[in-house]
């Protein structure tokens, strides 16, 4: 939707969105999960910046390359996956050091 | 049919993570927490979405979608720049905050202005992609 490529698809990418929003609003309800609870809101965007211009670049995320690539053996899921753990790992231990709570 | 299964795909979609813990985002920063106290359930939801869908994949060749259309076809195999580039990218703002975008959008009903705020500067940063992927593309140095 954010790049225009839906064309006539639309409403049923908008059904799919919404059902994605409103079935774990439901859920909450009975199953509460933590959510980037008291998170700084510069860190919020920025993290929030990184993900989106992240996974346009690379063309995919943790379903993306990560269950869709992979269960196709695509080397390219493979070798994303790889490194956004990696990146991951990186940034929670930065983030451990940052905060002494290593 | 098109929009009923939409509304499937979406709400497995929104219920299999949230179940899983994969929209936790303390849970996800304990999966990627490998040099402190790892958490390493998160790999099993993988792992176990991975095994349905690798026999879908093997289902597809010679076959056509029962709703219309076309099943897209494999993506060029190459591992470029911009896969390497963001895929860092992806994985440093996964890390700071505990983030994919699937839960981004699951959680913004109950995430408060926590994801709101992340899911307005996602789209931000779809929407700068494009530049930062012509940027990219034309630094120097071999791709």
């Amino acid at each position: 939707m954010v790049d225009r490529s839906a064309g006539g698809a639309w409403p049923e990418r908008l059904a799919f969105l919404g059902a994605l929003v409103a079935v774990p609003a439901v859920l909450q309800v009975g199953m509460p999960v933590d959510i980037a609870t008291a998170q700084a809101p510069v860190l919020l965007i920025l993290a929030g910046i990184c993900v989106g211009i992240g996974t346009s670049i690379a063309n995919g995320c943790t379903s993306g390359h990560g269950v869709c690539g992979i269960s196709r053996f695509s080397p390219r899921g493979i070798v994303a996956t790889l490194v956004y753990i990696g990146a991951g790992a990186l940034t929670v231990l930065a983030l451990r050091v940052v905060l002494g709570g290593l | 049919m098109r929009i009923i299964l939409a509304l499937v795909a979406g709400s497995l979609f929104g219920a299999g993570p949230h179940i899983s813990g994969m929209t936790d985002t303390t849970k996800v920063q304990g999966f990627l927490d490998f040099f402190g106290a790892w958490d390493v359930t998160l790999a099993f939801v993988m792992g176990g979405a991975i095994i349905p869908m690798a026999i879908a994949w093997r289902m597809v060749p010679g076959r056509a979608p029962l709703v219309g259309g076309s099943f897209a076809p494999a993506p060029d195999p190459a591992l470029d720049r911009r896969l390497i580039a963001g895929s860092i990218l992806f994985g440093v703002g996964w890390g700071l905050i505990g983030l994919c975008p699937g839960p981004a959008i699951a959680s913004l009903t109950y995430g408060g202005w926590n994801s709101a705020l992340f899911m307005i500067a996602m789209l931000g940063g779809m929407i700068m992609a494009p530049a930062a992927a012509r940027r990219l593309d034309s630094m120097s140095g071999q791709a």
